[in-house]
């Protein structure tokens, strides 16, 4: 399917005046911005933003960890709102509908990956803030008052999820429940291992019972293992600094969905696995890992990545999640609040995922 | 008093061992067991020289147990079977692989997974149910349960058969395991020794398109006019390696020292797979980018089950498939080994036991 050209000259003057909160540089200090976003085009609709989870990329692109930020930035991929306008070739959905935006709001469409519905691994893939549209301007995210998308790129929210505990599946969500059906560590006959309970190990949690696979955290915070176990459902807790815990666990888990994005062994995660056991990786870091291949050969192991998900499966994901149940915990936060909550985030001080409650705290914050 | 290597067994046998991490080997007397109800008593013809055995002879890995007896492509005569013996008769030829025990009776023996059982034992340097030690293939003969032992097809010829009991199993294994037998697609075998030799010609058997990815282009005519491989990628060549990213559906890397994987893992096409098949005895760099960015796997493969096994050695018998060898002399073995260690070999060393191993 070929996408409409919409990028004449003509049509790039014509912008609508927007409001967000942006970082100037590398600091990652956040403060109030104005900028232009382009009018509605034929397949596309204006979303009118109501919330946005925060999510640990948006730490790592305030300050440039990747090398590759490009400021002003505004950051925000985990976006729900309603559509405010939507072109005339819209066929999805309708005024008033709740959706979701992710990380991607554009793909090349035509390669073998898009076809594939895996719009994720094209390599062409356009990230939601800080890539570059087609028409060469730079995106920017949700933290903002509303965003413009392909409707491709937009999936419908059933009412019977909230929103706010909603706005976490659309990238948080779909990094874990992904792996969790691609890799077959979904349902009662597996045992999973979830390293990490953030944004996306306690997601991950949650749709591993909802699939009513047995899943065992394994956190280097001893303190989180009440939570683990009773607010999320986990029906297990290591902690992954305890030797013999540790120990003892070899040889238990079908696969691992490991969400740490700091740098950490995992020579101890592939001992976990059973023979024929997986580790997919999910978070991102620049370092490499040290990989002993005795540790994949013995017991015919395997490592992996993940990254979010197609738009087919990411729809597919949220109305799963609607119709188990399946929230993040959140913690609701006002726009002005931004920077404490990313200090916050940065150490990890957070049950699960701050959201920003952007239709109700962003407007006053601009003078 | 601990026994001797001659003395703890009832029967003295004939090899070559090394004695220390210096890897040189010489002539060694030991003894093995009497051939028990469920054994096969092996009379060696020809033994593979696999990477394996120089990184034992050399303590590369930290737990060589010397004396240590390498060997394990093994290819002889039955000479004894015991009572409880049904699969083999006297003058049957056979072979010997990496393994020569397991438990037979935990969740990976019962799906004839043997590789994978936790208490499984090795044909060379590791220590058997009894707590004597195993010695491999370079000697005389070797005794064997019958669950260990392999009918070796008429087709094969004994000597450029041998390493397939190793070296074919390797390949042959992660190549069925994880879906690399679709005709039509594309397999990259990244380093040609031993492993990756055979699996070229493996890869075409199952009508795969193969490209021999290598530092070495001297290699290059070989590989397509003598091995059949359809293409060939110098890895230090920027340019042909950039035009190759994103075009392969899998690679098998035999490479058995550290080296990049980086640079590997960009020429899978998304959802790719990398069996890592090599050893090295430092750990390799792993990135994640690669991997996050095109969901692709990095996995590892350990030989083979004894059934499994069976079946490669009936494929390769059918689609004439066996490895290209230098057949050396038992006292040629150190210059062997050397070479070896520079990959100097047009694929596998084997020994001609049977003619020259000689006993004092």
């Amino acid at each position: 399917m070929e996408r409409s050209l919409s990028s004449s000259s003509e049509e790039r003057e014509k912008t609508v005046e927007a409001f967000g909160w942006a970082a100037r540089n590398s600091s990652g200090h956040l403060s109030p911005f104005v900028f232009p976003r382009r009018e509605t085009g034929a397949e596309e609709v204006r979303v009118k933003v109501l919330y946005c989870g925060i999510c640990h990329s948006d730490l790592h692109c305030l300050k440039n960890e990747w090398h590759s930020s490009i400021y002003p930035l505004v950051p925000g991929h985990e976006i729900v709102g309603e559509v405010s306008e939507k072109g005339s070739k819209v066929s999805k959905f309708n005024l008033g509908d709740r959706v979701g935006v992710g990380c991607i709001v554009d793909s090349c469409r035509a390669c073998e990956s898009c076809r594939d519905d895996q719009e994720n691994y094209c390599a062409k893939a356009v990230a939601t803030y800080n890539g570059v549209h087609h028409d060469g301007t730079i995106n920017y995210g949700g933290y903002s008052d509303h965003i413009v998308v392909d409707e491709r790129y937009a999936v419908k929210i059933p009412h019977t999820l909230p929103l706010a505990s909603a706005a976490p599946l659309l990238c948080a969500g779909i990094s874990v429940y992904s792996p969790m059906k691609y890799f077959g560590l979904a349902g009662p006959d597996k045992h999973i291992g979830i390293v990490g309970l953030g944004g996306l190990g306690h997601i991950g949690v949650r749709f591993a019972k909802a699939f009513g696979t047995r899943v065992t955290v394994v956190s280097s915070t001893p303190g989180k293992c009440k939570d683990a176990l009773e607010t999320l459902g986990a029906d297990g807790f290591l902690v992954s600094t305890d030797e013999d815990q540790m120990k003892a666990a070899m040889g238990t888990m079908d696969g691992i969905i490991d969400t740490v994005s700091a740098s950490h062994s995992i020579l101890p995660l592939i001992g976990l696995l059973k023979s024929n056991g997986k580790l997919v990786l999910l978070g991102a870091n620049e370092k490499p890992f040290d990989l002993s291949a005795f540790s994949l050969i013995i017991g015919r192991k395997s490592v992996a990545g993940s990254g979010i998900g197609g738009m087919k499966e990411t729809q597919e994901m949220i109305d799963f999640a609607a119709e188990h149940g399946v929230k993040a915990e959140t913690e609701i936060i006002s726009m002005d609040y931004v920077n404490t909550a990313m200090d916050r985030l940065a150490k990890g001080d957070v049950r699960y995922r701050f959201v920003i409650d952007i239709a109700n705290t962003l407007a006053s914050t601009r003078s | 008093m601990a026994k001797s290597p001659e003395t703890e067994h009832p029967n003295k046998v004939f090899g070559w061992a090394a004695r220390d991490k210096s890897g040189l080997l010489s002539p060694f007397n030991f003894s093995r067991r009497d051939n028990g109800e469920n054994d096969v008593t092996v009379k060696i013809l020809f033994c593979g020289v696999c990477h394996t055995d120089l990184h034992t002879i050399k303590n590369d890995w930290g737990y060589s147990y010397y004396p240590v007896v390498p060997g394990h492509e093994i290819v002889g005569i039955a000479t004894k079977v015991g009572k409880n013996v049904t699969k083999f008769k006297e003058g049957d030829r056979v072979g010997v692989g990496v393994i020569t025990g397991s438990c037979q009776s935990c969740e990976s023996c019962d799906q004839d997974l043997e590789n994978y059982c936790p208490q499984m034992s090795f044909t060379y340097n590791a220590i058997a149910s009894d707590g004597t030690k195993n010695y491999g293939g370079y000697s005389e003969n070797i005794v064997v349960d019958q669950r260990f032992v392999l009918r070796f097809p008429e087709s094969l010829p004994s000597d450029s058969g041998a390493p397939l009991l190793c070296a074919g199993i390797t390949v042959y294994s992660p190549m069925k395991y994880y879906g690399m037998t679709e005709a039509g697609k594309h397999l990259g075998v990244a380093g040609l020794g031993g492993l990756g030799h055979v699996a070229v010609k493996i890869g075409k058997a199952f009508g795969l398109k193969v490209t021999v990815i290598s530092s070495s282009p001297a290699k290059e005519e070989e590989a397509i006019s003598q091995l059949g491989a359809d293409s060939f990628l110098v890895t230090t060549d920027p340019q042909k390696m950039k035009a190759a990213i994103g075009t392969m559906d899998y690679i098998i890397d035999t490479i058995s020292a550290v080296h990049a994987l980086y640079p590997l893992l960009g020429l899978l096409k998304v959802n790719g797979k990398l069996i890592a098949l090599g050893l090295p005895a430092k750990p390799l760099e792993l990135p994640m980018f690669p991997l996050v960015l095109g969901r692709k796997m990095v996995g590892g493969s350990d030989i083979g089950g004894m059934k499994e096994t069976q079946e490669m050695l009936d494929f390769c018998a059918k689609h004439n498939i066996t490895a290209d060898i230098e057949l050396i002399k038992m006292d040629e073995i150190n210059t062997a080994m050397e070479r070896l260690a520079k990959s100097d070999v047009k694929y596998r060393f084997v020994i001609d036991v049977a003619n020259s191993l000689s006993p004092p």
